[in-house]
């Protein structure tokens, strides 16, 4: 390496006199350097890969104790009784379902609240900013109870809109945060060109300032799809009673047949919804990779 | 100009606002006034003054499980930050100089895309993928792999139960530590590193005195997130632990005393003084990580 840099860069004399060592330490350094990034990325990667062989195989097999050993014949069988009989299917719409509207509805809520506190001078503005941000600090689990007799209240225990509602409220103080501070950042001028041209608040909103706050609002999307994607608390406290099971989304889903695998000795089933959930992800992952680190990153990166 | 400005600033308030005062601050507030009722969730509220906090102080389960929260809170973003630093690190600096300039690894773009990507899997999913990794018999990823003789009961073990618990926290959030602090190092100009190398600092030295220091900001925001992780913990305690915090308490944690007393045992007054202890805990936490780290930060 310092060969072919040596000769362009006369200057560093000092280094070339030393070049068999220093090429023989980097390279020592870069093969130790690999050899802790395989190890791990196998660490990260062999337990899902576990699992997706796990679920081709019966239960004599996973019970051999070779965890890597391919499974004997490749058939789908455990996958259509985990979509189907293990209900993976419903509870995968149910997530799907409840996501969509929960995060457009924070989105739109968080944008709303976030760009009237950002950028309009009133009295409470302060003050609400601040209840909002407050949120950030406290755990959503020192308020469980409450909530749920609040929700009892209104009738919304084991509902969709009782879910849905709770989704938003809580994602609102992360939302609320991060757009403020990206619509403060937007320009004045465009901003005051609109009103001469005597457009109105709202469309203003709709119109100019959510188009140019585009890349925030993508990341924070990004971040609440997957934060509301994942959550399982919320869900257990809320969708309880009678025939909530129908109502499940995937995490509670899963996390169900986990106990009960061991009573009807199914295991491969379980891998099987456990692939089923994993690959979806992985999909996702692989196409949208840079924009999905950056949103998740983005509460952390100011 | 400022026509019709309040309306509008009430039109697009009210709901956002009004949701969350209903679900969430109205739910924190009620949390301190029902830690002093001896409330079961049905029926009249009676005020118990701080009965409940007295029996919390002689409640072992207690204890035990705000033990078992500060190990974590501890040991989680210590071993955490600590690995993600070095991984980081190889990525971005280890595939020495060119010219002077620092460069990564080969495939490092590879590698940072596989470590990411637990930190995209519910921690519920993570947990029963674990369950089954840490299962006490031979259809476990890790008796598996062991010989039959040094196989282990895991998750089963009171000795170890807790360790495992640790283990999966940390396996789900170094990638995103790593890509966190490698968007960090990519900031840290990399003359500064050459220069630091022709004065013949090693690697280690160059870790120590360049990276750590130019990263400390982003490394405090790391230690916060984990410490609140850390306080959580629930999905993988209740799924994964053997009888649900268990063996016999080992992996009790709050969170989980605090579902269990409100929807199972219907100590609803008894949860929300839990809950109140939590809410102290993660402000003394917040407050003293600033405290502690506070240091004069590089401005580059």
């Amino acid at each position: 390496m310092a060969e072919t840099a040596a000769p362009t860069l006369p200057a560093r004399t000092r280094s070339v006199s030393r070049k068999p060592d220093v090429k023989r330490d980097v390279s020592t350094f870069t093969g130790l350097a690999h050899l802790g990034l395989i190890i791990w990325a196998v660490a990260t990667a062999g337990p899902l890969i576990w699992v997706v062989l796990a679920s081709f195989k019966s239960n004599t097999e996973i019970f051999l104790g070779s965890p890597f050993a391919l499974p004997k014949s490749f058939s789908f069988a455990t996958y259509v009784s985990a979509w189907n009989t293990a209900h993976i299917g419903r509870y995968f719409f149910n997530s799907v379902f409840v996501v969509l509207i929960s995060t457009a509805g924070t989105m739109l809520f968080g944008s709303m609240a976030a760009y009237v506190l950002a950028r309009y001078r009133f009295i409470g503005n302060r003050v609400i900013y601040y209840l909002f941000v407050s949120g950030l600090a406290f755990p959503t689990f020192m308020a469980l109870g409450p909530l749920f007799y609040i929700l009892k209240g209104f009738g919304l225990i084991n509902t969709y809109t009782g879910l849905i509602l709770v989704y938003i409220a809580y994602s609102l103080p992360f939302t609320v945060f991060f757009l403020a501070a990206f619509f403060k950042t937007l320009p004045k001028e465009i901003d005051e060109a609109a009103t001469v041209d005597g457009a109105s608040h709202t469309r203003k909103f709709f119109q100019i300032m959510v188009p140019m706050a585009r890349s925030g609002l993508v990341s924070i999307t990004i971040f609440n799809i997957v934060g509301q994607w994942n959550q399982y608390l919320l869900p257990v406290v809320i969708l309880q009673g009678e025939g909530a099971d129908s109502k499940w989304v995937l995490t509670q889903g899963i996390a169900n047949i986990s106990t009960s695998a061991g009573y009807h000795a199914e295991w491969s089933t379980l891998f099987a919804a456990l692939t089923l959930a994993i690959l979806p992800m992985i999909v996702v992952y692989a196409i949208f990779q840079r924009q999905i680190q950056a949103g998740l990153t983005a509460g952390a990166i100011r | 100009m400022r026509h019709g400005k309040y309306p509008f600033i009430i039109g697009f308030l009210a709901v956002p606002v009004a949701l969350y005062v209903t679900f969430v601050v109205a739910a924190y507030f009620q949390t301190f006034r029902l830690s002093l009722t001896g409330w079961s969730g049905l029926g009249p509220i009676k005020n118990v003054g701080f009965a409940n906090f007295v029996s919390l102080w002689s409640d072992d389960l207690f204890w035990k499980s705000l033990r078992h929260n500060l190990v974590l809170l501890i040991l989680l973003p210590i071993i955490t930050i600590f690995v993600a630093l070095i991984i980081a690190f190889l990525l971005n600096v280890g595939g020495g100089f060119r010219g002077g300039l620092t460069r990564g690894v080969w495939g490092s773009k590879a590698y940072r895309i596989i470590f990411f990507f637990p930190q995209l899997l519910a921690l519920a999913i993570i947990a029963v993928i674990f369950g089954r990794v840490f299962a006490p018999d031979q259809s476990g990823l890790l008796n598996g792999l062991l010989p039959t003789k040094s196989a282990q009961l895991w998750l089963a073990d009171g000795h170890i139960a807790l360790a495992c618990i640790l283990a999966v926290l940390i396996w789900q959030a170094i990638g995103f530590y790593v890509v966190l602090f490698s968007a960090g190092m990519g900031s840290i100009p990399s003359e500064i590193y050459e220069a630091a190398a022709l004065d013949g600092a090693t690697r280690i030295r160059l870790f120590f005195r360049i990276t750590i220091p130019l990263l400390w900001g982003t490394i405090q925001v790391a230690w916060v997130y984990l410490g609140i992780a850390a306080f959580d913990a629930f999905p993988l305690v209740n799924i994964m632990s053997v009888d649900r915090g268990g063996p016999d308490g080992a992996t009790s944690v709050l969170s989980l005393m605090i579902y269990r007393n409100t929807f199972e045992l219907s100590h609803v007054g008894y949860a929300s003084a839990l809950g109140v202890v939590l809410f102290f805990l993660t402000l003394t936490f917040a407050a003293l990580t600033l405290r502690v780290t506070r240091r004069d930060t590089v401005e580059l």
